[in-house]
């Protein structure tokens, strides 16, 4: 059984000018338990708008979105922020740390609306991603690498079974893009959770078994193009 | 990670404007505090004090000229009546005590009055509570002795054995001394009336003292009165307040000082006006405080969104957020009312010999500082609606 499962999706915003665009239009797309998978999406291929969706920060204009068995789709907006909270962490390109806490407790706030503030825990996580001796800085007290090693621990703190990373390594040098890479790899396997992310980055993409097109998968990014 | 560490979180981050917004909090509520507690308590120290006594008697005037005279020493005489007035409302058969005081001199800006022993002996300017000597003893009423309040030896360093001159007129001017000198026999305890301002010496002192008109020798500058009863007060007011009478008599004292408050009622009506439109605008100055923020506040909100976080979470956040500016307020607003209210104390005190407590507990002590955290609260619920309605997917990254 999948842990993902997606058919039909779609999702459609309107322009400045009033005309409606379709980002999204997936037919069918499936992620199975800590399974690993890299998506190969180019700017404007709507990646960002599909990991939303399946996060349940965008709610789809129609087709079905199922993680760990339950629609995400048809949950009202609270449910879904539990059902995100619970189920899923997310890693972004910009790591997105809240700039007034600390490594420890932009972890802690993550397991806040989740699964609940665990101290034990996220320091484990954060030892586990090479910060122990960082855990009460500020995320500008950090460098990048570091700053992305805390999205990490963060994403990882209520135990999710789904991880989705946004060009997780966008904003880093080759060497802790490589670093921050197996990490986030090695961090998702030990946890059991599966990991489902989009780069447009080769070298990125290669490390992975299977990589799909999002631009092939997406007919919404095909139309547009056309 | 408890919402009020997010909300505390969030304080420190706007640490300046914060800081801004909660000490207009603090003025606001120091202020309003101040003007209820120094209202209410003046106004019933007025009211409440007649010295022990029910009525004044005094030339044709004022009753509220003749009760600031003669029990308040704040107004300057109407004019004096003769010693034989005096003698005839003694003889009054629901006369209890009739006590003559004579104005007209001072010593360094505080009042003498002349008087007799009896104010001392056997009236009680509270119930249970007669002028006693805290040092040394009453005055002779044959000599040139005097027994000065406690305010006026606290404020002049005088001590039993101490002599002085007396200077003519209420207001001190050291080329106006008299000849004479007085010895100071007794200091008298505080009873946090106006008599802690005053300097007593016997009333034929002040009646011939060299320097004073040959008419005031026989003249008084009032008479207080005590009754046996309500009644005769009743009574006696008919037969002196005559339209061609020559005396007026202020009774009861309690409801004449009421009416100056209620004279000047506008006052406290502007003051507390005042108050409520600094509350009004200090907790309007949250919400814009807040409601500006919420631009850089964006992306912190969307992240905290997407982590999880409820929209109700992060409205609930907002509106604590606002509360706490104000219960920070609120707090730095007690220290504020404290001095306000100490200044004044001292400066009434000093002014009137009236005592204000600014530790006396008040309910709008409770009730002003519930009352602007709520309002902060609601202030909160504008900019609140703002964050409610934050975009996520919009300012969490840009839309590929």
């Amino acid at each position: 059984m999948s842990l993902l499962d997606i058919s039909e999706l779609k999702k459609s915003f309107r322009t400045p000018d009033g005309t409606v665009q379709t980002v999204v239009d997936i037919p069918q797309f499936a992620l199975g338990e800590k399974q690993q998978i890299a998506l190969r999406g180019e700017s404007g291929s709507g990646k960002t708008t599909f990991l939303n969706l399946i996060a349940g920060i965008l709610k789809p204009d129609s087709g079905k979105i199922k993680v760990a068995g339950r629609e995400v789709s048809l949950l009202s907006e609270s449910e879904r922020d539990r059902f995100r909270a619970e189920n899923i962490g997310y890693i972004f390109q910009t790591f997105n740390l809240l700039q007034g806490y600390t490594a420890l407790e932009n972890v802690l706030v993550g397991m806040k609306f989740g699964s609940g503030v665990n101290r034990d825990f996220a320091t484990t996580l954060l030892k586990r991603v090479g910060l122990s001796d960082k855990i009460n800085h500020l995320p500008r007290q950090l460098s990048t690498g570091q700053q992305q090693r805390v999205a990490v621990a963060r994403a990882l703190a209520n135990r999710p079974k789904l991880v989705l990373a946004d060009e997780p390594t966008g904003n880093l040098d080759a060497k802790n893009s490589r670093e921050a890479l197996q990490l986030i790899r090695e961090a998702c396997a030990e946890n059991g959770a599966a990991l489902l992310l989009v780069s447009h980055d080769q070298t990125v993409l290669s490390q992975f078994d299977s990589v799909l097109s999002l631009s092939e998968l997406n007919r919404a990014t095909t139309a547009n193009l056309l | 990670m408890s919402l009020l560490r997010i909300v505390f979180k969030s304080l420190r981050q706007h640490l300046l404007s914060t800081c801004i917004t909660a000490f207009s909090i603090a003025l606001a509520a120091g202020l309003l505090m101040s003007v209820w507690v120094v209202r209410e308590q003046s106004r019933r120290s007025f009211t409440q004090m007649d010295s022990g006594f029910d009525a004044v008697v005094g030339i044709r005037s004022s009753q509220l000229q003749l009760v600031m005279n003669a029990i308040f020493h704040l107004e300057n005489s109407p004019g004096n009546i003769e010693v034989e007035d005096y003698e005839k409302i003694k003889a009054e058969p629901g006369v209890a005590l009739a006590v003559p005081i004579a104005l007209g001199d001072n010593f360094k800006g505080y009042r003498i009055v002349g008087t007799i022993p009896e104010m001392f002996t056997h009236n009680e300017y509270a119930p249970g509570k007669k002028y006693k000597t805290a040092e040394g003893r009453l005055f002779d009423p044959e000599l040139r002795e005097a027994v000065v309040g406690s305010f006026v030896a606290q404020k002049l360093n005088l001590k039993v054995g101490d002599e002085f001159e007396p200077y003519h007129g209420l207001d001190f001017d050291e080329d106006h001394a008299h000849d004479e000198t007085y010895v100071i026999v007794g200091v008298l305890e505080p009873s946090n009336t106006p008599a802690d301002r005053l300097i007593w010496i016997p009333v034929e002192g002040l009646q011939f003292m060299s320097g004073h008109r040959e008419e005031s020798h026989e003249e008084l500058s009032a008479v207080l009165v005590k009754f046996r009863s309500p009644l005769a007060g009743k009574t006696l007011q008919m037969k002196y307040n005559q339209p061609d009478g020559h005396l007026t008599m202020a009774w009861p004292i309690g409801a004449i000082v009421a009416q100056l408050f209620d004279k000047i009622s506008w006052f406290d009506r502007i003051l507390e006006m005042l108050a409520y439109l600094v509350a009004v605008v200090a907790t309007g100055s949250i919400l814009a405080s807040i409601y500006n923020s919420m631009n850089e506040r964006r992306r912190e909100i969307a992240i905290m969104r997407a982590l999880g976080a409820r929209r109700s979470t992060i409205f609930s956040s907002v509106v604590l957020e606002s509360a706490s500016i104000a219960a920070i307020g609120v707090v730095v607003g007690f220290s504020i009312y404290l001095l306000i209210t100490t200044t004044a104390a001292q400066f009434i005190r000093a002014q009137t010999g009236m005592v204000i407590d600014p530790m006396e507990f008040h309910n709008v002590m409770l009730f002003g500082p519930i009352g602007i955290v709520l309002a902060a609260a609601l202030a909160g619920v504008i900019p609140a609606m703002k964050a409610y309605n934050t975009d996520v997917a919009q300012n969490l990254v840009p839309v590929s």
